[in-house]
């Protein structure tokens, strides 16, 4: 299967149409497919809270958001999340990589892996973690519950997901 | 002439216009003098007022203005590449240049000393960057509107406030009630 074609098939699916990136390593690819996926308006952010207002202002315009960004975005964004995103009752699946994780040869991403479940617990967003490649087909129903919800949703895809460092 | 003249100025070139606030004073300002369904009133998280509106302007085809300040660009200048690089035809981003500040007290900020968000707009690639003085700023804002380009406005003014009421909105209502403008301009 390949991952990234299934994550992209899922977003067309739910009628997401404006997707915001900032890379990861591990996102390397899904990012490339989307730039030149025509289905996608792809607008590259230079920071993850930069790319929340761009989403926020994407969905007001009528079209559903994506960003797609490493774990540690989750300590920049704290504030975005709780006073845009919620206060506003927005829609917005967050793919995230979650760097940290079995696998991992950068110490240093341990430090902000262990504090991402509990960061996204403590703004009650809904989240969920793919850990194996199959996790992906829950993806469609996944981004079908932000929208209808419209709230804030993390998707934590590890490096096992991805298939290994 | 400081901010508050400005946006009551701008209140009747904003009419039925989809505008998108700045957090804090300027969005409580505008909310006093100019309320209208058509008004996003940013209550957190400053900065993004230009990344909503480019966002905005981005997805549909109705003119957006949004009303930023020197404070919240400096706090989110990666905006300006991203606009720059992002050409949406019906953005205009008005900055209401006071050198301070404004929503905190008045503390300085870097344009009024050494920093030209103008040059920094142009050096990050926008094309039609306008700086202007506040008495100036109806007639160049007139302008971006009825000109089909997209347009970044530095407009510089004096630091300074006046006492208004906050803004008691619920945010899914500022958010429903912009949205059926939005709808409604593009159907
Ligand atoms: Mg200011």
């Amino acid at each position: 299967m390949d991952i990234n074609q299934a994550i992209l098939d899922s977003l067309a699916k739910n009628n997401v149409e404006f997707v915001t990136t900032v890379p990861c390593k591990q996102l390397a690819g899904v990012i490339e497919k989307v730039e030149n996926d025509k289905r996608f308006m792809h607008v590259p952010s230079n920071k993850e809270d930069e790319g929340m207002g761009l989403c926020a202002g994407a969905f007001m315009g009528g079209k559903r958001p994506c960003i797609i960004m490493q774990n540690t975005a989750v300590g920049v964004t704290v504030n975005t999340l709780a006073s845009l995103t919620q206060f506003y009752n927005m829609p917005l699946p967050m793919l995230i990589s979650y760097r940290g994780e079995l696998g991992e040869r950068v110490a240093i991403q341990a430090e902000m892996a262990v504090h991402t479940k509990a960061l996204l617990a403590q703004l009650n967003i809904q989240t969920y973690h793919f850990h194996k490649p199959e996790d992906v087909t829950e993806l469609d129903a996944i981004l079908h519950h932000t929208f209808m919800t419209r709230k804030p949703t993390a998707i934590l895809t590890d490096s096992n997901f991805w298939g290994g460092y | 002439m400081i901010r508050s003249e400005i946006i009551k100025n701008l209140v009747p070139v904003l009419k039925d216009q989809l505008v998108v606030c700045n957090i804090g004073l300027p969005s409580q300002e505008l909310h006093m003098m100019g309320d209208q369904p058509s008004n996003f009133y940013m209550l957190g998280t400053m900065g993004l007022c230009s990344s909503i509106g480019l966002g905005l302007a981005l997805t549909q085809k109705a003119k957006v203005i949004s009303i930023d300040g020197d404070g919240s660009i400096l706090t989110n200048l990666g905006t300006l590449p991203t606009i720059a690089n992002n050409v949406a035809h019906n953005f205009i981003l008005l900055i209401i240049d006071n050198g301070s500040y404004g929503s905190t007290g008045d503390q300085p900020t870097y344009t009024g000393m050494k920093t030209s968000l103008a040059k920094v707009a142009e050096a990050c690639g926008c094309d039609n960057v306008i700086e202007c003085q506040a008495e100036e700023a109806v007639n160049v804002m007139k302008t971006a509107i009825a000109g089909d380009k997209m347009t970044i406005i530095v407009c510089k003014c004096e630091s300074g406030n006046i006492p208004v009421p906050v803004i008691e909105l619920d945010g899914p209502v500022i958010r429903h009630r912009f949205m059926e403008e939005v709808k409604r301009k593009n159907a």
